[in-house]
């Protein structure tokens, strides 16, 4: 899923005296729409976390005096039914789908990484067995399962939605983290440390993990958007996220009810959502391009030959 | 291919026994049965909850081994059990399993074919306008997700209404419940209450293959036997759909059995927002009333149908790919 050209050749003759951490960095800030998805992640950050020291109310702050009011200077988005006020409802909306997209993406993907390095450089049973589970979660949607799951976190920390969104996402990742790493277990510098005691745990964690960092970092990227859109489905449905807090899901599903009259109750929300995953892709987008380029091209060619 | 089909058709079984077990020790597991006769004034007396309960074979004071064992036992011979208002779930399913069915078949179909149509049209002419156009409209519905989108295509539909004057959409329910006409105008009537649920289901299929099948065209473009047949005398055209799209076509088939998992997803959302009853809006509903034997049959119905599409899509690469047929 790209959508830049490829750099043209002139790179070369200046790569030579670049690291390959200063290659991808050059790269990547090469990409418009990879920069520009940073640019808009870190505003929406700064919205977030920031936004609410600028913000008159708070909130959960209830201002009797103004329900359903059209965005004015004093309530910025406008007001919802009971008067909350839709600037400070959004941005609080917001803190919590980034939290959680980026908790659960760090965590499925270190699962996937664990999982997935073990699985390909143990292989035999361990392998066998992970494989296995992998395939049973992926039978069925992670949405059905966690949506099942939803009332053993009613009425408790929304903690427990990260971890069983993070148990149910990392299967995609840990597939590509192993065939990754039995590519790898072959390779001298991985014999080189069997054949001196180095035990497994290590080999996997000092060596194999670092060499797909790449792969884990891309992942972790593009999984911060697809948990953010499951999050946020979730929520919209009343599963995720438990009320009185909110997401970005919930105030979509509460501003929708009478949105065709009073639109600010959910477009401010629908587009703070749209733009982070948006954003959130043209960054995984942006580094693999940056770390592998052509890497689309090289594995299908690989596989047709 | 006769090994390899039966190799396939076992371990789909397996996985329907092992997604629908998860899936019922998840719900019993989870739900809370007895809250629904709870709270009620005057309250129910708790020999009467325990025979409902009993009577829905959802008692939580009986073992989960043998309640799962004689609910699966139940299923294997047809019967899904009783829902929680005491209907037959069979009776339900077989009501709404169609209405889900159109909706998901037509989906996928229609996203297939326009987004594989797509992604051609966007790698043979790439940096075109169609691509920059394509890739743009892609991006985007990628990361919206299927709820917002729907309620997008109703309002945009509303409006639409609005300013032609006349109902030519239909954002509630799959027919008019008042509609009285001839077998035709029927038809008609379902078919503009099924457009915009249809179609937010289908964009999102549009924007995933239209991405894959251009990278997947792409990268044949530029291969050396399309550059043989052009060098043999075939038309650009000729060379591109009979030996480049045949193989550019074959990923597809694999994301076909991905991206079904994501309808089903999308399923739920769809339907509540547009009002059908279908498997997705049932599902919904069952999990907010604790209705563990609704949710199972929902369960296993999703898995059947990832697990089929799955099974399709295999059996489609062996059909079109000659080095699998030899395997």
């Amino acid at each position: 899923m790209t959508m830049t050209t490829e750099q043209p050749a002139t790179v070369d003759e200046s790569t030579e005296r670049l690291t390959r951490g200063a290659l991808i960095r050059l790269r990547f800030a090469r990409n418009t729409l990879a920069v520009s998805g940073v640019v808009i992640l870190v505003l929406m950050f700064i919205l977030a976390f920031i936004g609410p020291f600028f913000s008159k109310y708070s909130w959960d702050q209830l201002d009797f005096l103004a329900l359903l009011q059209p965005p004015s200077r004093d309530h910025w988005f406008g007001t919802s039914q009971i008067g909350g006020d839709v600037f400070a409802l959004t941005i609080r909306g917001l803190q919590k789908s980034l939290i959680i997209g980026l908790l659960v993406a760090v965590f499925s993907t270190g699962l996937a990484a664990v999982a997935g390095g073990f699985a390909g450089y143990i292989g035999g049973k361990v392998d066998r067995s992970v494989m296995w589970l992998i395939d049973a979660l992926l039978v069925l949607p992670s949405f059905l399962l966690i949506a099942v799951m939803s009332p053993l976190y009613r009425g408790r920390t929304w903690l427990v939605f990260v971890v069983l969104l993070a148990a149910f996402g990392w299967m995609v990742t840990a597939r590509i983290v192993r065939s990754a790493t039995m590519s790898l277990r072959e390779r001298d510098f991985v014999r080189a440390a069997q054949y001196m005691g180095v035990p497994a745990r290590k080999i996997v964690f000092r060596h194999l993990l670092p060499n797909v960092a790449s792969i884990l970092i891309i992942d972790a990227t593009l999984n911060v958007g697809a948990t953010i859109l499951s999050e946020t489905g979730l929520s919209y449905l009343g599963f995720g996220v438990q009320p009185p807090d909110v997401s970005l899901g919930s105030l979509i599903a509460e501003g929708t009810a009478s949105a065709l009259t009073y639109p600010w109750l959910f477009m401010f929300a629908g587009s703070a959502l749209i733009l982070t995953v948006l954003a959130v892709s043209f960054i995984g987008d942006g580094l693999r391009d940056a770390f592998d380029p052509g890497s689309n091209k090289s594995k299908k060619k690989a596989k047709a030959s | 291919m006769v090994n390899y089909l039966v190799r396939r058709v076992l371990n789909f079984l397996v996985m329907v026994v092992l997604a629908s077990t998860l899936g019922y020790v998840l719900a019993s597991l989870a739900f809370d049965p007895s809250a629904n006769y709870q709270g009620g004034n005057p309250p129910i007396p708790q020999s009467t909850i325990e025979a409902k309960l009993n009577n829905l074979g959802v008692n939580p004071d009986d073992p989960l081994l043998a309640r799962y064992l004689t609910w699966a036992g139940n299923v294997v011979s047809g019967d899904f059990g009783l829902t929680v208002g005491e209907q037959r779930v069979n009776e339900e399913l077989s009501r709404r399993i169609w209405v889900s069915l159109r909706l998901l078949i037509l989906g996928s179909i229609i996203g297939s074919i326009i987004g594989v149509a797509l992604g051609v049209v966007s790698a043979v002419r790439q940096y075109g306008v169609t691509d920059r156009a394509a890739s743009v409209l892609s991006f985007t519905l990628l990361s919206t997700p299927v709820f917002l989108l729907a309620i997008l295509l109703k309002f945009g539909a509303i409006e639409f209404n609005n300013q032609i004057g006349t109902r030519f959409f239909y954002t509630i329910g799959e027919y008019s419940s008042d509609f009285s006409g001839t077998s035709w105008e029927l038809f008609l009537n379902r078919l503009q209450h099924l457009i915009l649920p249809t179609l937010s289901i289908a964009l999102g299929g549009i924007a995933f293959y239209s991405r894959y099948q251009r990278n997947a065209m792409l990268d044949v473009l530029g291969s050396d036997f399309l550059r043989t047949a052009r060098a043999k005398g075939l038309s650009r055209r000729q060379s591109l759909f009979r030996h480049g799209l045949r193989v550019a076509i074959l990923p597809m088939a694999t994301f076909f059995a991905y991206s079904f998992g994501l309808l089903v997803t999308g399923a739920p959302f769809t339907e509540t927002i547009f009002g059908w009853n279908g498997m997705g809006s049932w599902f919904i509903t069952a999990v907010q009333s604790n209705d563990i034997n609704s949710v199972s049959a929902v369960i296993v119905f999703s898995s059947v149908l990832v697990l089929l599409s799955g099974l399709l899509a295999d059996v489609a690469v062996a059909i079109l790919d000659p080095r699998v047929r030899l395997r």
